[in-house]
């Protein structure tokens, strides 16, 4: 789950890491207000759940009272990435001396914390990665003995040329760390972090990912949540077990288990169609659940067919086909269904959809090839 | 001979007396796995499907001398059952539970290496080696016994794949789980399944995210020596979206398909596209 850069500073900031002066807005009265208390110039910076705002043009300067209020009011009307900007944040303007990257992530293959930091701040650091992997300096964190002085020692006396830097850095980065793992994080970073005029360091911007799976013991993170920032389907989907994902195709698809749900989508694309949708019904097969996933996923316009592909193994493919005949009933299906039900009772599933018109395929490419040329023949 | 799991498994179901525990018990006891013991805490003295219960992993190892532990426990207490399956001495532990925070999985899985256990999962369908045992939740049905090794980040493509396997069976199958961080990846199979010299083919089933097919395709180069076919799901998935597993986006254009694919034809692992070429292409190098 993401958060927005103001909410993380407020973290930061109570954990006691440096951050400038600053308010948030909602609209260019409010961010004139702020810019008041905080004294000019101010930045206004879009406040939107995806990166790359500053080259869309989300991040400006303004000088005077009445440039905050028009800047602001541009910034409002914005959409970045598809986001609508609903907030901006008012900071002050700070004097910049150098520019820096410090971040803690999970390293998949390691299995542990990685901290990482390079002196190419301030820019995409997947692009320094990828194109100048020497200029990050990282170290793998123990999960058991967390961040150790020594290592933290060694990062800052190899971003830094001056030494003088290393108890701020240190005290900075095990706090950041202290976040990382008191709130579950999946990925907490400072970019640019910044040494100011005045030779101290300041955290410009703030990213904080928290882990989905541990949202169950944060509520504080769950409170952070801003659901206007996503899919309204994708919410509903979510609340009643499913993980739906819209996208831009017309075959509409309802598959047990992400897995399998990826490599039906693949299939269709494979045999010429566009998938509509990502969803895995997971392991549960109540008809009520099949009945919603067909509704969601009508809720989309553009659907012109639905394929149905099932492995069972928990899920019983009877039940399945049972939940099909109800949401027939149920959700006035216009567009042809074809389903794939194999394993667990797959015989009993065909006997019970032998009269009715959702359509039987034996394979998966036989279902996937069925549903592309039904949804083809719709347009 | 097969891997991880026999004939000789002797299994613990941690949170044996719940709903999945209580029904995979039976299923898995029915397909002929030889399971001694539950582990419910407060529950002692029960008995699930003819399974006796006990208050902790400790008590059962030692009244059963019990080697393998699957869990079923919900994603809060899954840390917790992981280390103390570690502490009571069990070496291969199966974490079924979806939903477990990374940085519990993070812990558990440094334990256990200091303790020289093994963890499957978490978030995997577990293990089967086909007429010997299964420790998972896995349709017996899909599987019969034979020669190829499978290994899957995925639930229920795995089956999918396994059961367009059956004309040559399968040695093993292991479902490694869709976390992010799991215990057991691609390469500590590879190597199990290149090293069991009644595995004749291997089937590495991938999925968008992370590295860890780049990995598995380096691994193949350099050590294995059977035929190897890859598949990978995920390519039509849109980047920064979850599809489904934790593991399983596409972040900052690392972790794509294409990416996988390529390095998986660039070692010579053959690339299927669809399931039902695999019962071709297993022929095509098996006769």
């Amino acid at each position: 789950m993401k958060i927005h850069e103001y909410q993380a500073k407020e973290i930061f900031s109570t954990a006691g890491i440096p951050v400038p002066r600053e308010k948030v807005a909602c609209t260019p009265e409010e961010a004139r207000n702020c810019a008041e208390q905080i004294d000019l110039p101010v930045v206004l910076k879009a406040q939107v759940l995806v990166g790359g705002r500053g080259k869309a043009g989300g991040v400006k300067i303004a000088k005077t009272l009445t440039e905050v209020e028009t800047v602001a009011a541009s910034i409002l009307k914005m959409e970045i990435k598809g986001l609508r900007v609903q907030k901006i944040l008012v900071s002050e303007c700070v004097d910049i001396k150098s520019e820096y990257y410090l971040g803690i992530t999970i390293d998949r293959a390691a299995r542990k914390p990685v901290i990482l930091a390079s002196a190419a701040g301030g820019v995409e650091i997947e692009e320094v990665a990828k194109n100048t992997p020497e200029k990050i300096i990282r170290a793998e964190i123990d999960p058991l003995l967390g961040l150790l002085p020594f290592q933290l020692r060694n990062v800052s006396l190899a971003l830094f040329s001056e030494p003088r830097l290393t108890p701020e850095f240190t005290g900075i980065a095990q706090k950041l760390y202290r976040l990382f793992t008191e709130r579950d994080c999946s990925l907490i970073e400072i970019n640019p972090l910044v040494i100011t005029g005045k030779g101290t360091l300041l955290a410009l911007d703030a990213k904080i990912n928290f882990d989905d799976n541990a949202l169950f013991r944060h509520p504080e993170n769950e409170a952070l949540r801003d659901l206007s920032a996503e899919e309204p389907t994708e919410v509903e989907a979510k609340k009643a077990g499913l993980s739906y994902i819209k996208l831009s195709g017309n075959v509409g698809c309802v598959v047990n288990g992400a897995g399998l749900a990826m490599a039906t989508m693949d299939l269709i694309k494979r045999y010429g169609g566009e998938p509509a949708n990502f969803l895995d019904v997971g392991g549960s097969s109540s008809p009520e659940k099949m009945a919603l996933a067909m509704r969601i996923i009508l809720s989309d316009p553009n659907v012109k067919a639905i394929l149905v592909n099932i492995f069972g193994g928990i899920t019983r493919c009877d039940d399945i086909a049972r939940g099909l005949l109800i949401a027939q009933q149920q959700a006035n299906i216009t567009v042809p269904v074809v389903a794939r039900l194999a394993g667990t009772n797959a015989e009993q599933a065909q006997k019970i959809l032998e009269n009715s018109p959702v359509l039987w395929a034996k394979t998966m490419t036989q279902a996937v090839k069925l549903a592309v040329a039904k949804a083809q023949e719709a347009k | 001979m097969s891997i991880l799991v026999d004939q000789n498994t002797r299994l613990i179901v941690q949170g044996i007396t719940g709903r999945d525990g209580a029904f995979h018990t039976k299923m898995m006891k029915e397909y002929g796995t030889r399971i001694v013991a539950g582990v419910t805490p407060g529950k002692a003295g029960q008995e699930v499907e003819g399974v006796p219960v006990f208050n902790s992993v400790q008590e059962a190892v030692k009244a059963t001398a019990a080697n393998t532990s699957i869990i079923f426990v919900p994603a809060g207490f899954a840390g917790d059952a992981l280390l103390e399956a570690v502490f009571a001495g069990i070496k291969l532990i199966v974490c079924v539970t979806e939903g477990v925070p990374t940085l519990d999985a993070i812990k558990a899985i440094a334990v256990a290496q200091q303790h020289g256990a093994r963890i499957i999962g978490p978030n995997c369908p577990g293990v089967i080696s086909p007429g010997k045992a299964k420790v998972g939740i896995m349709p017996a049905n899909a599987f019969r016994p034979g020669v190829v090794g499978v290994v899957s980040r995925s639930g229920t493509l795995t089956y999918e794949i396994a059961a367009n396997t059956n004309e040559f069976g399968q040695s093993t199958v292991i479902g490694i789980g869709g976390d992010p961080v799991i215990g057991t990846n691609f390469i500590d199979c590879l190597k199990m399944f290149q090293d069991d010299p009644e595995t004749k083919a291997i089937v590495i089933v991938g999925e968008i995210g992370g590295s860890d097919e780049e990995k598995a395709a380096r691994f193949v180069k350099e050590y294995v020596t059977k035929p190897v076919f890859g598949f990978i799901a995920g390519q039509t998935a849109p980047p920064d979206k979850r599809m489904g597993h934790a593991g399983a986006i596409i972040s900052a254009g690392t972790g794509t398909a294409q990416e996988k694919i390529a390095a998986f034809q660039a070692v010579g692992i053959e690339v299927v596209y669809e399931p039902e070429e695999l019962e071709d292409k297993l022929n095509s190098r098996l006769r």
